[in-house]
């Protein structure tokens, strides 16, 4: 391991990612993931890779489906009016069964919406990314070592599952800087890819990358398949972190940077003789079902934080399914919950228990 | 001389319409890759349109885009095996309406890739509506009562608009309605590949191609069609070619 | 250490630069920190902030709602950020730039000419250093070793000349007042 250095977190991950052996990237400039793409030209051209600057966010998502069709890994970043443009992409290499590493850096919707941080792309990342059915694998950092650490996972999975993945970040992880560990070296073991379209050799059959199934007996059966997969994935994938959730009466369910502040609430709750505790999502899709249901039993309430008029939430729902109070905090349009917020929210709950 | 299928085409049958140009045009591409020698290290491109299904037809190895995106997948797989040989087959709608962006864009940067671009100045796949490429006054689904400019703009000349980028290497319009000019074709595909595989850049061969079904004409009508109709609108010949000896700097 | 500090003042005046020296220093001293910039249009010639916390626990909010310490390079941002300093807290004002007194009574604050010091020995656009030396002897938010540490690999090795300079500045700023 290196020594820790202090780093934005979009280029944190942008380094991840080379590390991760990613050497095609595609993108078009957009706020607040900009270091990202600046990072990304600065260093690939160097170590025999491929910046682009696309024309647009549509074709930088469909130079990325071309990259990963050849074998190779490849990654685009943007932040939410261009990830709704990479849709399109999206449904189309999940669709083709094509890993990739997709980056949204949020910020505040609809529309052009702002520039600040937000995580109002909850749904659009595990509900409805493109047209069709299918699912991404969904990563949640909320350090920027996180944003290191996921991302070789992003790579490492999307490969596995053949499929893509998102980082969702945000404006403040991207902007914020922190101490963070670099994997040293490459240390991505990149699985072979005998699927590839990369010409061949005249050694086997032509490869064929494609999402049309024009019958619908065939189409059925190849998403069923699909779905076995993720499946699969919901059971063995879940990820978080738990704190201080054993005797929590409330349990706080908060991903990324509205988990951190939800972090500084559950201390100065405990402080207050409040029992609460925090569950972060790592992952949003598969989302840690096993997780809250673990806590239905202690917990009388959960309180889901989010950038956002409550997206999350709708997960936290389902799951709880009436056995308990599910409540929701959140701020929106680029404005960021206080921890002191949040502990208000805390102290309503406490009373009303 | 032996007629016989070229080893870069499956076995599959072409599912497409009697008098279609698409046929002989996959086969000029096939011949193509065989005298080349470059089946096993080229990647395909279909498009959506009438060609979606050339994965089926293609033995190199084939990936199916977006409507409109060939280009921008195939500059993916191109940045990510430079040493292949990387071609796109679209049609009018796919390359000059809903992927007008990126095709400039793919020409511009002087992409090292083969576009084969088939216009038949309507869209096919999806019943004879009007296309970029729909000349004045010609009927479509979408143009009951001709292609009018006032109302529907003017028809876009490929070659001739790509020509002015410095990333293209050769632009040439050429058809397949006649023994020779199928044999002008075939010269001119082959040279796109070779300009590819000399690094030379953009590529782009526009066949003047027909629609029988969709422009409701006779195989015979349709040929006198695109000879009255087409080929004044769009003139056969070549509009850029960096010529024969590799410039510096490329 | 536990600091949460808010740095404020024009674009240019090095504010995002002065919260990454102190924020490589505390993590070269051990402990945690996280710094985060104001971004956008702001960037441009207007007011530019910048959130530091250093803290021997994980940080949680790296957005600084409620500094223990506000340097303050302008007159925008005294006003916009007074309010927001917890009650006694510190507030250091660049008085060479800033003719307006602070209000509050329950805060403490330095009125520091940074920016006519810096001028006066020759190291003109160095203010945000002089503050950052006096933001220093005030608060010693990590070890003397570690700062002049984080001041040196803060510093692009591009501009490594300019070291000298800074580092004088600073001291300009840790040897001000009584």
């Amino acid at each position: 391991m290196s020594e820790k250095v202090l780093m934005k977190g979009n280029e944190a991950l942008a380094e991840a990612a080379i590390a991760a052996g990613c050497k095609h990237f595609f993108g078009y400039p957009i706020t607040p993931q900009n270091e990202l793409t600046a990072h990304m030209s600065k260093r690939l051209p160097k170590i025999g890779g491929t910046y682009l600057q696309a024309e647009s966010e549509v074709a930088a998502i469909n130079m990325v489906l071309g990259a990963s069709a050849a074998g190779v890994r490849a990654m685009t970043s943007s932040s939410s009016p261009g990830i709704s443009l990479k849709s399109e992409g999206l449904s189309y290499l999940a669709g083709s069964d094509l890993p990739a590493v997709i980056v949204n850096v949020q910020r505040a919707g609809p529309g052009l919406g702002g520039i600040q941080p937000s995580q109002a792309d909850y749904w659009q990342a595990t509900r409805a990314a493109g047209h069709g059915d299918f699912k991404l694998l969904v990563f949640a950092p909320s350090t920027v070592q996180e944003m290191v650490d996921l991302t070789g996972d992003a790579f490492a999975l999307g490969d596995k599952y053949r499929m893509p993945a998102i980082m969702l970040s945000d404006g403040i992880l991207g902007q914020m800087m922190e101490p963070v560990v670099m994997p040293k070296d490459s240390i991505a073991r990149i699985p072979e890819r005998p699927w590839a379209a990369c010409g061949h050799g005249d050694k086997r059959e032509h490869n064929v990358i494609n999402s049309l199934y024009i019958e619908p007996p065939v189409l059925e059966a190849v998403i069923k398949a699909r779905f076995e997969k993720y499946r699969l994935i919901e059971e063995k994938e879940q990820r978080c972190e738990e704190y201080l959730t054993d005797d929590a009466d409330i349990v706080i369910v908060a991903y990324g940077a509205s988990a951190r502040i939800s972090r500084s609430a559950v201390n100065a709750a405990r402080k207050e003789g409040i029992k609460a505790g925090l569950i972060r999502p790592i992952t949003l899709w598969p989302f840690p079902t096993k997780a809250i249901i673990s806590r239905i039993g202690n917990a009388k309430t959960f309180l889901c934080v989010e950038m956002s008029m409550g997206q999350m939430v709708d997960d936290v729902r389902l799951i709880v399914n009436g056995k308990r109070d599910v409540r929701f905090f959140g701020r929106t349009g680029g404005m960021v919950p206080t921890p002191a917020e949040v502990l208000g929210e805390l102290k309503k709950i406490k009373g009303g228990i | 001389m032996k007629f016989k299928r070229p080893h870069a085409l499956t076995d599959a049958q072409f599912h497409y319409c009697p008098g279609c140009s698409h046929g002989i045009v996959h086969r000029l591409v096939a011949e193509t890759m065989d005298e080349l020698g470059v089946e096993g290290k080229t990647i395909g491109l279909a498009p959506v349109g009438c060609a979606v299904f050339a994965y089926n037809y293609f033995n190199c190895d084939m990936v199916q885009a977006a409507h409109g995106r060939a280009q921008a997948v195939a500059t993916g797989i191109k940045r990510a095996l430079p040493d292949n040989v990387v071609f796109t087959y679209q049609g009018d709608g796919d390359l000059a309406a809903i992927g007008t962006a990126e095709t400039v864009h793919a020409a511009t940067r002087g992409e090292n890739i083969t576009v084969i671009f088939i216009n038949n100045a309507i869209y096919g796949m999806t019943g004879g509506q009007m296309a970029p490429t729909t000349i004045p006054g010609q009927v479509t689904q979408t143009t009951p009562y001709g292609r009018s400019t006032k109302d529907a703009g003017h028809p876009i000349r490929v070659c001739e608009m790509l020509a002015t980028l410095d990333g293209v290497a050769l632009a040439q319009r050429v058809s397949v309605d006649t023994v020779k000019n199928v044999n002008a074709a075939k010269k001119a595909i082959k040279k796109a590949f070779q300009y590819q595989m000399e690094g030379r850049g953009y590529t782009i061969i526009e066949v003047l191609s027909t629609c029988p079904t969709n422009w409701g004409l006779s195989i015979p009508d349709s040929l006198e069609w695109l000879r009255k109709q087409m080929v004044p609108y769009y003139p056969l010949g070549v509009f850029k070619d960096k010529g024969e000896k590799k410039e510096e700097g490329q | 250490m536990n600091m949460n500090l808010l740095l404020a003042g024009f674009g240019g005046q090095g504010i995002l630069f002065t919260g990454k020296v102190v924020a490589y220093s505390g993590m070269l001293d051990g402990d945690e920190v996280s710094w985060l910039p104001s971004y956008g249009p702001e960037m441009r010639g207007g007011t530019a902030n910048c959130s530091v916390c250093v803290s021997d626990s994980p940080i949680g909010s790296p957005l600084v709602t409620a500094p223990d310490v506000l340097i303050a390079m302008n007159l925008p941002s005294l006003q916009k950020f007074e309010n927001a300093v917890v009650p006694g807290g510190l507030i250091i004002v660049d008085s060479s730039i800033v003719d307006e007194k602070v209000k509050r009574k329950d805060i403490r604050t330095i009125y520091l000419p940074a920016t006519r010091l810096a001028a006066d020995n020759g190291l003109k656009g160095m203010a945000n250093m002089v503050m950052t030396g006096r933001l220093y002897k005030e608060t010693k938010f990590c070890s003397e070793e570690k700062f002049i540490e984080g001041v040196t690999k803060s510093i692009p090795a591009k501009k490594a000349d300019l070291l000298e300079k800074n580092m004088a500045a600073i001291k300009i700023g840790m040897e001000s007042g009584e």
